[in-house]
């Protein structure tokens, strides 16, 4: 088994909170993982993205070969588009379809949205939407990553395991919260399967 | 045990603690920051009261390790690549010196300069030096790497170059931890004047370190980072060094058919290159940074067109290998991705943040620059540097740590007058206060903008060396006191902050004008954490 994930989005928006918690998630059932981070100049508000990789053997590379990327998760709509050559062909797209417009010459939204659904695994996702409703704008990654967890090999409740660990720090009310919107985002994606 | 999930910057620095470190020193710098930031959050480290300050920049770092290993102690010094320009010099001659207790000197390139104004390639400097360099190609490695550099360079009594590029330093993964050994005790040289480079004890010191390269490419040849593996196919052969290993066998996870040496320690194992050489009909170098290997193979001016690799475009000249680079460089069919990015992609560059004082400043500065013609800011390396980019276009350089001042007081010794040095508070200690002198020694009509956001913003928001001492350094340097201006960089000041700058500006002498609010980001973590 081989589970290959490029997360992107743009500089302060959890893509390594993210990264950590699938990582964590499986290194505790037993896998194997490497996933290298972008650190320094991008993450001031530029395009950031990390390379995590998942398997039942050694990992060689720390980079996904371009074009075998199984899943592209992203956490803004045009940042999903910037990493399309690394999908196989037969990956999945799981992004938000809210925009982080903070460049002037960001596309039309509905050209964006529009290039992403012309895919065929491609699930758009309301995060901050539904992060708002859960009075948790701060969890909309966690709309991801449950949206995105329905494709993963490892059960859902490892990913809950792993958030509980990662937000332990920060006591129960914020664990409670994050795990919330990991099951109102897991939902989304295995209704949307089992129809 | 607890899973340990590392990245390859915080696998070395485990390691070295695992390894009887009593110090590390480092200055700040992408991609070689978390190793210091692990020990500095590391609870055994404080427990065992390990030095772990950040020093005021990489020449300061690299004697203070010294000197821990003229002591007896081991020592670990930390920089980025352009660091090790910075002590070049103190790195030059502690390969004469040699080390007492075990010293580390690790430098992380950044091929591709994903945050760096060049991709020197480190290896060059350890060869220069004449010393040995490792360059582990996994996290696993990284780990297992500071114990053997550290029992290597007491028994040989020399530093040790570690080399890390990027993406080991930024990539995590799964890695078993061993044993921890004891620090050493304090233990002065046995000889007093090995550590005096005076001409009879270089010349001496130098000839034993000529006499040591055999034994250093012996220790390359039988470390634990090189490994000869043949393959039946030896139609080509690989010599594949530090991290390009990997994109290697990410080509071939069922082993490689070919040939491989790989090398993961220096100087280049010529024995077991020769092996190689002769088994294989032609051979590919691939190597991360330079092709340093590849020139040595190659064997100008008599090459043979037996080797390729960067220098015959069979891989490209600049920038960082990926499987797909290696894959392209061993003939194999490459998958075209099966999907191109839509016309409608446009690029998003880094940017100061929203509110950061930074823009405050440039606003101003560009609004009392209007008088004047353009092209006469220098500046510097830090978050400001992004005072290049639209909508400011603020700046007209950025070179190295320190430069901005300098190159302002050339200007103006060519008769650019007045011209503006933007430099940070962090780079401002690094490497600004000794330019200054040059101004003031010369009165300069240099106009000297310190953009004190109290904070090394740029690499993550470490401590400032030299916060709240700004002003005291600027006149002890010899700057008049009524030169030395402080303004808050805040949109309710612009009017005042435009006047003082144009003050300033029609003064013929020197001035320093600090601007100083903290960074926004760096004020939210401090509020975070108290
Ligand atoms: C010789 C050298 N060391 C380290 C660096 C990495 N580096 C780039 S910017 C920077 C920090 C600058 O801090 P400061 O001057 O205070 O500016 P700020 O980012 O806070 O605006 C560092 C450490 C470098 N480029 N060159
Ligand atoms: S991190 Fe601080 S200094 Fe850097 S851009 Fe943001 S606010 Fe400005």
């Amino acid at each position: 088994m081989k589970y290959d994930i490029i997360l992107a989005g743009v500089g302060g928006q959890g893509v390594l909170s993210i990264a950590a918690i699938i990582g964590m998630a499986a290194v505790d059932a037993g896998l194997r993982m490497k996933q290298s981070e972008v650190h320094g100049m991008s993450q001031r508000g530029g395009e950031v993205q990390s390379h995590l990789r998942i398997a039942d053997r050694r990992i060689f590379s720390d980079l996904i070969p371009a074009g075998s990327a199984d899943m592209l998760l992203s956490m803004e709509p045009l940042e999903a588009l910037r990493y399309l050559p690394h999908l196989s062909p037969d990956g999945v797209i799981v992004a938000e379809q809210n925009p982080l417009v903070n460049i002037p010459n960001y596309p039309a939204l509905e050209d964006v949205l529009v290039a992403l659904r012309a895919y065929p695994q491609a699930t758009l996702v309301d995060g901050q939407g539904i992060a708002r409703a859960l009075r948790a704008t701060r969890s909309s990654n966690m709309v991801l990553l449950g949206a995105a967890s329905a494709f993963l090999p490892l059960p859902a409740a490892d990913f809950e395991a792993a958030i509980s660990k990662i937000f332990g720090r920060k006591g129960g009310a914020v664990v409670a919260q994050n795990v919330e919107a990991f099951r109102q985002g897991r939902g989304l994606t295995t209704t949307a399967q089992a129809g | 045990m607890e899973k340990f999930v590392p990245l390859g910057n915080e696998a070395l620095a485990q390691g070295a603690l695992d390894a009887g470190m009593s110090g590390i020193y480092a200055y700040p710098g992408t991609p070689s920051t978390e190793i210091m930031e692990y020990v500095q959050r590391s609870k055994e480290a404080a427990a065992r009261g390990i030095h772990r300050q950040w020093s005021a920049n990489e020449k300061t770092a690299l004697e203070a390790a010294l000197g821990m290993s003229y002591a007896g102690k081991r020592a670990m010094v930390c920089m980025k690549h352009v660091g090790l320009n910075v002590a070049a010099d103190p790195f030059m001659n502690a390969a004469i010196t040699g080390a007492n207790g075990g010293l580390i000197v690790t430098v992380a390139d950044d091929p591709s300069m994903h945050s760096s104004q060049n991709e020197q390639d480190s290896r060059y400097y350890g060869r220069y030096a004449m010393v040995p360099i490792l360059e582990p190609a996994d996290q696993q490695e990284a780990y297992d790497l500071p114990k053997y550099a550290f029992e290597l360079s007491e028994k040989h009594a020399i530093p040790v170059l570690v080399r890390l590029t990027t993406r080991l330093s930024h990539s995590r993964a799964d890695i078993v931890r061993g044993e921890a050994l004891p620090e050493n005790a304090l233990a002065i040289p046995a000889n007093l004047r090995q550590f005096v480079l005076l001409p009879a004890v270089s010349r001496r010191n130098y000839a034993h370190l000529l006499e040591k390269q055999r034994d250093f490419e012996r220790e390359a040849e039988q470390s634990f980072l090189t490994r000869y593996e043949d393959g039946p196919d030896k139609s080509l052969g690989i010599v594949a060094c530090g991290i390009a290993y990997n994109y290697l066998m990410e080509n071939y996870p069922d082993g490689c058919p070919h040939p491989v040496l790989k090398i993961g320690q220096y100087p280049v194992p010529t024995r077991l290159v020769a092996q190689l050489v002769e088994a294989c009909e032609s051979i590919l170098v691939l190597e991360e940074g330079a092709p340093l290997v590849e020139e040595m193979l190659r064997g100008y001016p008599f090459d043979s067109g037996k080797v390729r690799g960067r220098l015959d475009g069979t891989l490209p000249r600049a920038g960082e290998l990926n499987p797909n680079l290696v894959a392209k460089g061993l003939g194999r069919d490459v998958p075209e991705p099966g999907y191109t990015t839509p016309d409608i992609l446009v690029g998003r560059p880094p940017q100061l943040c929203d509110g950061c004082p930074h823009g405050d400043t440039y606003r101003a500065l560009n609004e009392a620059l209007e008088a004047y013609s353009k092209g006469r800011v220098f500046s510097d390396i830090g978050c400001y540097t992004l005072g290049a980019l639209p909508p400011y276009n603020a700046i007209n350089s950025c070179v190295d740590m320190g430069a901005s001042i300098t190159m302002a007081k050339g200007a103006t010794d060519a008769g650019l007058a007045p011209a503006v040095a933007v430099i940070g508070d962090s780079t401002f200690s690094h490497s600004g206060m000794t330019g200054l002198l040059d101004v003031v020694n010369a009165n300069a009509p240099v106009k000297v903008v310190i953009v004190d956001n109290q904070t090394t913003a740029m690499t993550g928001g470490q401590d400032s060396p030299a916060t709240g001492q700004i002003e005291q350094i600027a006149m002890g340097l010899g700057v008049p006191e009524e030169h030395v201006r402080v303004i808050t960089p805040l949109p309710r000041q612009h009017e005042a902050n435009v006047a003082v700058i144009r003050e300033e500006l029609g003064y013929e002498g020197v001035s320093v004008i600090i601007a100083r609010r903290e960074c926004i980001e760096t004020a939210k973590r401090r509020r975070k954490s108290s």
